[in-house]
């Protein structure tokens, strides 16, 4: 098992005529994702070929759909039509959107995310690395890759990683890896004050997930989704947690690269959300360095 | 984004939202004719307009105190902008270093209206971004004219909250509701509802991050003013604003960050000595940590995106070097998708090319590392690798200590 993605999984990438779309469609076929359509309005009937396999490519998400049964979607769309590629996903009815785009107005996700309530279809991100399921194969070769993690850091195993950064993401990833343990899923929510899914959202299915034994919760200043994630952690969650919070050393009120990541005041710095992983818990890694040794400190114990 | 004062006013207006009359001066030639627009029977206030809170209680370098003050007559008008304009304001927010101040804003002085109490009739509102229910909230106080946090710790009973649903937008009775929470009736009542629902509809249609009124404020004969405006902007959102982009001002912004904005770079300057250049916002962020955590100081942010070309890394060490306080420079780059071995050709490009001297640790991880490692190793710079973020900044505290 795994959460909201596996190695069968359809994919649908909306904007894979774009350089970026295109470029990480082509690392996602090379993983052994079933990329199985791409959506460019307009360009519906033309074909995208990489390594020998042909994507058919779409005008709409609901025809992608319908033709080639994919349930979750990639969005590589710019972002002033970013929310249109999401809501497009939504009317299809699909399983999930994972939006990678970086620097969709505020606006346009308060409306989007508000049209979405009550819909089947779940949002992870924008402005996030996406989402893999490792696969079983050499390099984790054959897994489900949805956006712009490099697949080769991963390994199919037991351990859930959830995290607001992509690099930061990549870094407890690689340091799992190195040690030998592997991964069940890594979600990255994104950097965006408003987003689809948080981390209270994927702790919980984590939790569920019989192939996930213990989990990597990596957080960062600004906003109280952590918090929220942590006070559920100690009433509900039965494996062991390691946290991570960036941004011990950001100066209050500046946006620190994402939008998302700024001190608002007294509740969202650093200090705070470590303060209550410890109350809640958690074992919170000391540097960066330290996120796979974190865990690994409290699920040996158990 | 953050735009001045004078600017927010002029922004409210046009959305019909009551503020105390104004004009700008941006040298003493300018004051005379700025006054003389202006009806000064109540007396003036004289504002510096600067992108920092707390200017009233500020000091300006050259020992001048308050950089917003209420001035009788003309001629103290005149007396007190002239001994702000083309200074220094230094106020909690500026740091030390405090900013000049460029322009002038006059306002007439509104005749303050008094409670009960004996207390001047002040009131706070504002609206921005909730995260925890992706809705703009709207946030309104009877305590007025000091800090809202103060407020929420002492007397949270007196913060009252509305959320919008953005699938309706504000509703009349929400706007009623703020206007009954703030104990308003008649007339004043009147003018709150449609302060409040001229204000929202500034705030949703120019894409704001936040609006703030501090104070809101009730003058002697009866009228609801908004005294103070803050307001900042969604950067992501200016691109359909370019009425907003043009009111930035390049002089409140730090040089290094413009520079850096141009090359695709993330950069925010700090006070350490340590500059560091990571790819990722997070990363970025927990190695300017993890260098504290070794007894080093970050001296800045710096996120050169996914890619870490050689230009971007040229740029960035460019940008690194302007800052005199900086003692060494930590590389730490996690190449996932990009070659590890380009992106220390890049770097050692860049190190050429801007005669870099400073003691340099690279940490590199990812793909094809190992050339990577070895294209740093043999290209006869004075550069030392680290193995991982804590190797890394570990060595870099080290040689900045031995300097």
């Amino acid at each position: 098992m795994s959460i909201f993605v596996n190695e069968k999984t359809r994919v649908v990438v909306q904007g894979i005529t774009g350089d970026f779309g295109g470029r990480h469609a082509k690392l996602s076929l090379d993983y052994g994702t079933q990329v199985v359509a791409g959506v460019t309005p307009g360009k519906g009937g033309q074909v995208f070929e990489h390594g020998g396999k042909k994507v058919p490519i779409f005008n709409t998400v609901a025809d992608a759909k319908r033709e080639t049964g994919a349930t979750v979607s990639a969005i590589f769309v710019p972002p002033p039509f970013a929310a249109d590629a999401i809501l497009e996903c939504v009317d299809a009815d699909l399983d999930l959107a994972v939006a990678i785009t970086e620097g969709i107005p505020v606006k346009d996700m308060i409306r989007a995310k508000r049209a979405m309530e009550g819909r089947r279809t779940r949002l992870i991100g924008p402005n996030c690395p996406g989402i893999v399921t490792p696969g079983t194969g050499d390099k984790s070769h054959g897994g489900c890759r949805i956006g712009i993690a490099p697949g080769y850091i991963h390994k199919r195993g037991s351990v859930g990683v959830v995290s607001r950064s992509g690099t930061l993401t990549y870094e407890a990833v690689w340091q799992l890896t190195s040690k030998g343990h592997g991964q069940s899923t890594c979600v990255g929510i994104g950097g965006d004050p408003v987003n689809g899914t948080s981390h209270l959202d994927v702790i919980k299915l984590f939790n569920e997930d019989p192939e996930t034994e213990a989990i990597i919760l990596i957080g960062e200043i600004g906003g109280s989704a952590e918090v929220e994630a942590a006070r559920w952690i100690k009433a509900n969650c039965k494996k062991p947690v390691a946290g991570f919070i960036a941004g011990a050393t950001a100066p209050a009120g500046r946006r620190m690269g994402h939008a998302g990541a700024v001190i608002g005041g007294a509740d969202d710095t650093a200090d705070a959300k470590i303060r209550i992983f410890r109350e809640c818990g958690i074992e919170v890694a000391q540097t960066p360095s330290d996120m796979a040794d974190a865990l690994l400190r409290v699920w040996k114990k158990r | 984004m953050n735009i001045h004062e004078y600017q927010a006013k002029a922004l409210f207006e046009q959305f019909g939202v009551a503020v105390p009359k104004g004009a700008t001066a941006q040298n003493a030639s300018e004051f005379e004719a700025a006054l003389a627009k202006l009806n000064g029977a109540d007396g003036y206030m004289v504002k510096s307009q600067i992108h920092a809170g707390g200017r009233g209680k500020g000091t300006f370098t050259n020992g001048f105190k308050g950089g917003v003050k209420f001035s009788a007559n003309k001629e103290k008008a005149l007396e007190n902008a002239k001994a702000m304009l083309g200074n220094t304001l230094v106020t909690a927010q500026t740091g030390a270093e405090g900013r000049k101040v460029q322009t002038i804003y006059f306002t007439e002085a509104a005749n303050l209206g008094k409670r009960a109490d004996g207390r001047d009739d002040e009131y706070y509102l504002a609206i921005l971004l909730d995260r925890a229910t992706s809705r703009p909230v709207i946030v309104a106080s009877t305590e007025g004219g000091m800090e809202i946090e103060h407020v929420a710790h002492a007397t949270p009973e007196r913060i009252f909250k509305v959320h919008v649903d953005p699938a309706v937008g504000l509703q009349a009775f929400q706007a009623r509701q703020i206007a009954f929470a703030l104990g308003f009736s008649g007339d004043l009542f009147k003018q709150c509802v449609t302060l409040v629902t001229k204000l929202y509809h500034f705030y949703w249609e120019k894409d704001c991050a936040m609006v703030e009124v501090n104070p809101l404020l009730v003058t002697k004969e009866g009228k609801l003013l908004a005294l103070d405006a803050k307001v900042s902007f969604d950067d992501n959102a200016t691109y359909r604003h370019p009425d907003v982009v043009a009111l930035r001002d390049l002089n409140e912004e730090d040089s290094k960050e413009i520079e850096a904005s141009k090359f695709g770079l993330s950069y925010i300057a700090l006070d350490g000595s340590i500059a560091c250049l990571v790819n990722g916002a997070g990363l970025a962020m927990s190695t300017m940590d993890i260098i504290q955590h070794f007894g080093g100081k970050p001296a800045n942010f710096l996120d050169v995106g996914g890619g870490a070309s050689k230009d971007q890394v040229t740029a960035a060490f460019k940008i690194i070097l302007g800052d005199p306080n900086v003692k060494g420079i930590l590389v730490n780059i996690f190449g996932g998708i990009m070659d590890c071995d380009v992106i220390a050709q890049g770097i050692v490009a860049a190190a050429r090319e801007t005669g870099l001297t400073l003691p340099l640790v690279v940490r590199l991880e990812g793909n094809n590392v190992a050339a990577g490692k070895a294209t740093l190793a043999a290209s006869g710079l004075k550069l030392v690798s680290g193995d991982s973020m804590a190797d890394a900044a570990q060595k870099i505290v080290a040689l900045v200590a031995k300097q």
